[in-house]
């Protein structure tokens, strides 16, 4: 796999933009996918995904061969899903000036999707219910509770792809555990 | 829960993330066995991630891959095509005479490419034998003689330019030529020669001198 997609880069590298269609068609399940779960929006997880793929494609001659490319790619997916929940979610509160809604800070606004009643969470399918639940999670956990639980990868590399210490990402898996279960628990 | 100790919910996240060791096991299922608050806090994280697994996963949508190929910056040899288009736009004259050549020469690699058959200009009184044209001795050729992709044995006589493509000549000591004699294998020799011709073509009172020296 990984010997495959170092070919396909060289090849890219040397002038045939056409080999990475084939880098794209490889991860672009996986790339839409968490882009779906930290973005929960189908237009906005696939304008961030195929920009992903955009700045990948430009910034190729930057990827050190020697490590995962996928590592790399989830990077650059995950750092701009960051950047547009981080852009969006502040004019959205100010908007969204509600009764209700003082004496909580930015992080909690970032944190917190549309808080729906309880009947309406109750009638929803299983796949809204799951993306509603990671939607109300604060973003620095929805990030690595989707890459541990949508992407199932390992605690090492959803590190390398944060750019974090192992240490901090696990206790970011289990405080979004427990995010996750006072949210479920509150319903 | 109070009671229970502080390392116990750090097992539970040990035993979630699958990289509990087997003694921090034993102790979490000990307590476990006896603390229902910390056995109904453990169920309700499992039903946290049993949450999270019921998520399926998911396609990009249909023309994905295609809307990234054509959101990617032009590659340098599109940049480079786009140089050269400008150049032929800002010149041209040059791009005129440029085409000209390049159209002209294609058809003179291609009449030399093609023309090879053997062919010889028909003169009363030539023997041909095969491939060979032959001047037999004794015979005077009028006129100006051109073989084509075949040899070319002159014993006697000829009255004009002899000149052999891409074939060999042979002159027998009984052989006159009072014109030029030319022999054309390689394609410079042959551009060289339709250039010339051309020229006569285009000039005629030239020629005309030079027939008369």
């Amino acid at each position: 796999m990984d010997e495959l997609i170092n070919k396909r880069i060289s090849e890219v590298l040397k002038g045939n933009q056409d080999s990475f269609e084939e880098i794209v068609l490889l991860f672009q399940n996986r790339l839409y996918h968490v882009c779906y779960r930290m973005l929960g929006s189908r237009e906005e997880a696939q304008d961030i995904a195929q920009e992903a793929f955009v700045r990948a494609y430009t910034n190729l001659h930057t990827f050190d061969q020697k490590r995962k490319f996928s590592t790399w790619i989830f990077r650059i997916a995950t750092n701009l899903c960051i950047d547009r929940i981080r852009k969006k979610k502040p004019d959205y509160s100010l908007d969204a000036q509600v009764p209700g809604t003082e004496g909580l800070d930015m992080y909690s606004q970032i944190a917190a999707a549309e808080d729906l009643p309880e009947e309406e969470v109750e009638r929803m399918e299983t796949q809204e219910r799951v993306q509603y639940e990671i939607g109300r999670l604060p973003e620095k956990y929805r990030s690595v509770i989707t890459l541990r639980y949508m992407e199932e990868l390992p605690l090492q590399e959803i590190a390398d792809i944060l750019d974090l210490p192992l240490g901090t990402v696990k206790t970011r898996v289990h405080r979004g555990r427990d995010a996750l279960r006072k949210q479920i628990g509150t319903m | 829960m109070t009671n229970c100790p502080n390392e116990v919910v750090q097992y539970m996240h040990e035993y979630l993330d699958g990289e509990i060791a087997p003694e921090h096991e034993q102790v979490l299922n000990e307590h476990l066995a006896t603390c229902e608050e910390c056995q109904k806090l453990f169920d309700e994280l499992s039903d946290a991630v049993a949450l999270l697994e019921l998520a399926d996963p998911m396609q990009a949508p249909v023309g994905f891959t295609e809307g990234v190929m054509a959101r990617l910056p032009q590659s340098t040899q599109q940049k480079k095509k786009k140089g050269v288009n400008r150049w032929l736009r800002k010149h041209p004259m040059l791009s005129a005479a440029a085409l000209f050549l390049i159209l002209m020469s294609a058809a003179l690699f291609s009449s030399y490419n093609t023309n090879e058959q053997f062919s010889v200009t028909m003169q009363p009184n030539l023997v041909i034998e095969g491939d060979t044209v032959v001047v037999p001795e004794g015979e005077v050729i009028k006129g100006d003689l051109v073989v084509k992709n075949g040899d070319l044995r002159i014993e006697g006589q000829v009255d004009g330019n002899v000149t052999v493509i891409r074939g060999e000549k042979y002159m027998a000591s009984t052989a006159v030529v009072t014109g030029n004699i030319e022999e054309i294998d390689e394609l410079f020799d042959w551009l060289w020669y339709k250039m010339k011709t051309a020229f006569k073509g285009l000039t005629p009172d030239k020629t005309e001198n030079q027939d008369t020296e």
